[in-house]
This record gives C-alpha cells, structure tokens and sequence, in this order.
C-alpha cells in the first residue's frame, strides 16, 4: 500500500511537471505560425486531447468485451472510469475545435466527417455514462457493457457514412495542410507525453476512487447488519 | 418445437395481444399522420419542392413512431408482469430476441404503408411508380430499426426514465442509418435509378447484419438478472 501511494506520488510529481514543462513549449518554445497566428498554438491541446478520447473509448470497448466474457467487476469498473475521462478529453476536443475553426475557417462548425463523427462519438458515451446512472444496481454493468460495444463499433460505420454523404455534395471548406517546423513537432510531442500522463494518472485516480467507493459500500452494509442485529437483540 | 416455431410463437402472441386492444397500432400511425401534418406547417411544403426535406421528414415520421412502438415491445411487458414469463420460455434468448424484433418489424412495416398512402396525398408525391426500389430501402432501414431498437427497449425496460432512455439510446448509434436511408430515399423519390442508390444501399446492409450480429452475441446478457 505505501509503495503504491510512493508510486503515485511520484507519477504525480512527473505528471504536473510534464504539463509545466509543455505549457512553456507551447507558450515560448514553439514559434508563432505565420498564417494562422497565435490561434495556432490551441493545435497542441486539440491533438493530443482527440487522440486520448479516442484511446479512452477503445479502453472501454476493450473492457467491455472482456467484462462480459470474464465476468470480472474490475474490468466493469475500468470500462467506466476510462468512458468518464474519455468523455471529459473529448468535450476538450470539441470545445478547441471551433475556437480554433472559428479563425481559419471562418465558421464555427462544419459537417466533415472526422467531425461530424467525434461529435456523435461524444454523444453516444455520454448516453453510455447516463444509462449507468439509470440502469438498476444489478444490471448496470451488462447493459454498460453492450452498450460500450454496440458504441464503438458504430464509430467506423459512422464515419464511411458521413464521408459518404459529404464527398457527394462538393466540400465548401476543406482543412488546409499545416506546414509543421521542427520546434513544432518537438512541442506536440511533449504536450503528447504530458497529456498521456495525465490520462492514465485521471485513469489511476479514478479506479482508485471507484474502489474506495466499494468499500465504503462494503463497509456501510456491515454496520447496518450489526445495528439490524442490535435491534433484534434488544426486542427480543 | 423447432426454433422457427418458437419464435413464431412470441411473434404471434404480440399480434394476437395487439388485435385485441389496437392500442399500439392506432397511436403508431395517428402519430406518425401528425408528423406530417406538422412538417406540413413548419416547411410549408406544398408551396415549396423541397427535394430533400421531404425523404427526411418521411423517415422522421416513420422513426419517431417506430420509437413508440419500440417503446412497448418490452414496456408492455414488464408493465403487465409477463417479462419473467417470457424470460422463463424454455427459448434461446436469441430466439426472445428475434420474436420481439419480427414484431416491431411488422407494426412497425404497416405504420410505414399506413403512412406512405397519406404522405402520397398531402405531399402529392406519386410512389407507386418507385414501390420496388422504395419498398427495399424501407424493407432495409425497418430491419436496421428493429434490430438496435429491440436490443434498447430491452435494456430501457427496467431502467428508470424508460421512453426518454429508449430515444437517446438509439439515436446516436442509428445517425449512419438515417444518413443512408433518407439520402437513397431522396434519391428514388426524384427519379434516380436504383444503381444511384447501391452505395448507400451496401451501408443499410452492412449495419443490419453488424447489429443483427452484435444483438446474437450480446442479447443475453441483457435479459439476464
């Protein structure tokens, strides 16, 4: 137990300096782009953020499967913890997105399928949180986990459709290629490795949590079973 | 009994229930004549060729009622007590599954007919002449329809908030279909050939059978308690 709470500590200290460290490349090291300006920079948070969501959610789909296969609570609880996280880094996604489309594309919002898909993959895990919340305590995992799988996979589906539907009305805006410099690519992939650590460091910290709260559960039901008993005693 | 039969059996038993009180059938396809009715109005469609609202504003028609329907294939179910029985059924919960989804996919077929005979006179749109290719696209977003829908209607069944689930359950997993059904659609009702249609045609069929095979795999574990 302590070496573990030694291992997050450290993991911690690692996390909040890699973010550091990536606000300063983000901030001063990597140059300002020529056409695009300051805006640019949002780039470094979007990328990593829709990278990580993505992640997230095949987590889910992953410990989804495993779930209903192995019966195990642990791969259930995974399954939720890495949706939730997920969820957060995409509305990151969606919320940079159009702040920075708002500039260069002159919209806030267009129907592209990457997208139209993210915005649709967002919508259905936090459907997939919602119906946790609703589900009965005895079928709350099950129905979690179907759902998780049934939602993954109509990811692929979703975006052939929609790059179907948009190839056959001509594209208005189309995303221009960004010429990428080498302090560039240098402070994506810090702002990569800090926001990975941040994952799993959420990822760690929310299990942790989940299991607590079991517990906590755990430890609830046993008091009110020797209350119950006190009572009976008593009347009787 | 085989397994045909057996499925026959719920498939039956849902119709035999349904004849008698009509009440499903009545308020699907009152319904569903509203929608249009209501579309009417918003888009002012009878002044207006809207080319493509109209292929959508059928498929919203067909799909918010095929929602209600939906709604009580299992709701009825567990309102009247009689889910353990069918649970109890000495049945495959594939085979539960595939009687439930036969008949949402029949309500649901004669709502569809129902509604396309009014929506060929309000909208003064004449479909007789595309029955074959119209009648396929319809016959393959019904089936994609019932095979996720069946699958929610279950799960939202005993959950808390039960019709409001079934909905957001199925519209973000069904966005692809309704793209697919209400662009092949609009492309039949304006003329186009069939082959114009094949693109999206192979995505219909692509997520019928990838649900149809997702709902064999994981059925089970829906129903289980």
């Amino acid at each position: 137990m302590t070496h573990n709470r030694a291992f997050l500590k450290i993991f911690q200290f690692v996390t909040f300096f890699m973010m550091l460290l990536a606000l300063y490349a983000i901030f001063v090291y990597a140059p300002v782009e020529k056409s695009m300006g300051i805006v640019q920079k949002i780039f470094y948070l979007h990328v990593p953020s829709a990278f990580l969501a993505f992640f997230a959610f095949f987590i889910t789909f992953i410990a989804s499967i495993l779930y209903l296969y192995r019966r195990d609570h642990r791969w259930d609880v995974i399954a939720f913890c890495s949706a939730e996280i997920g969820v957060i880094f995409c509305t990151i996604v969606l919320i940079t997105g159009p702040i920075w489309a708002k500039p260069i594309w002159n919209v806030w919002w267009t129907w592209d399928p990457r997208l139209t898909t993210t915005l649709i993959l967002w919508f259905i895990y936090v459907v997939y949180l919602m119906l946790r919340s609703v589900a009965g305590e005895n079928q709350r995992s099950n129905f979690s986990a179907v759902f998780g799988i049934l939602g993954f996979v109509n990811v692929p589906i979703t975006f052939l459709t929609i790059r179907l539907w948009r190839t056959i009305h001509p594209l208005v805006i189309t995303g221009k290629g960004i010429n990428i410099s080498t302090p560039m690519i240098h402070t994506l992939i810090i702002a990569f490795v800090a926001f990975c650590l941040l994952f799993f460091w959420l990822l760690i910290n929310r299990i942790g949590l989940e299991k607590m709260r079991f517990k906590v559960e755990e430890i609830r039901g046993f008091i009110e079973d020797k209350i119950h008993l006190e009572h009976e005693k008593q009347g009787g | 009994m085989t397994f045909i039969q057996k499925v026959w059996a719920i498939v039956w038993k849902d119709i035999t229930s349904e004849l008698r009180t009509k009440e499903m059938l009545l308020s699907m396809c009152l319904f569903s004549f509203l929608v249009l009715i209501v579309f009417n109005f918003a888009f002012d469609t009878g002044l207006k060729n809207l080319r493509e609202n109209i292929s959508g504003i059928l498929w919203v028609a067909f799909i918010f009622s095929g929602l209600m329907g939906l709604g009580r294939s299992f709701g009825v179910e567990r309102d009247k007590g009689t889910l353990y029985g069918l649970l109890l059924c000495p049945i495959s919960p594939w085979g539960i599954y595939l009687g439930k989804m036969i008949g949402t996919f029949i309500f649901m077929t004669i709502m569809e007919i129902f509604t396309l005979s009014i929506f060929t006179v309000l909208y003064n749109i004449n479909v007789i002449p595309f029955l074959l290719p119209l009648g396929l696209i319809i016959f393959l977003g019904t089936l994609g329809f019932a095979t996720i829908g069946t699958v929610f209607s279950a799960m939202s069944a005993t959950t808390k908030a039960r019709d409001v689930m079934l909905s957001i359950l199925v519209f973000p997993i069904s966005a692809p279909m309704i793209i697919a059904l209400v662009k092949a659609t609009g492309i039949i009702l304006w003329g186009g050939a069939i082959q114009e249609t094949y693109s999206w045609l192979k995505i219909l069929i692509a997520f019928d059978l990838v649900f149809l095979l997702l709902a064999y795999l994981t059925f089970g574990f829906i129903i289980e308690e």
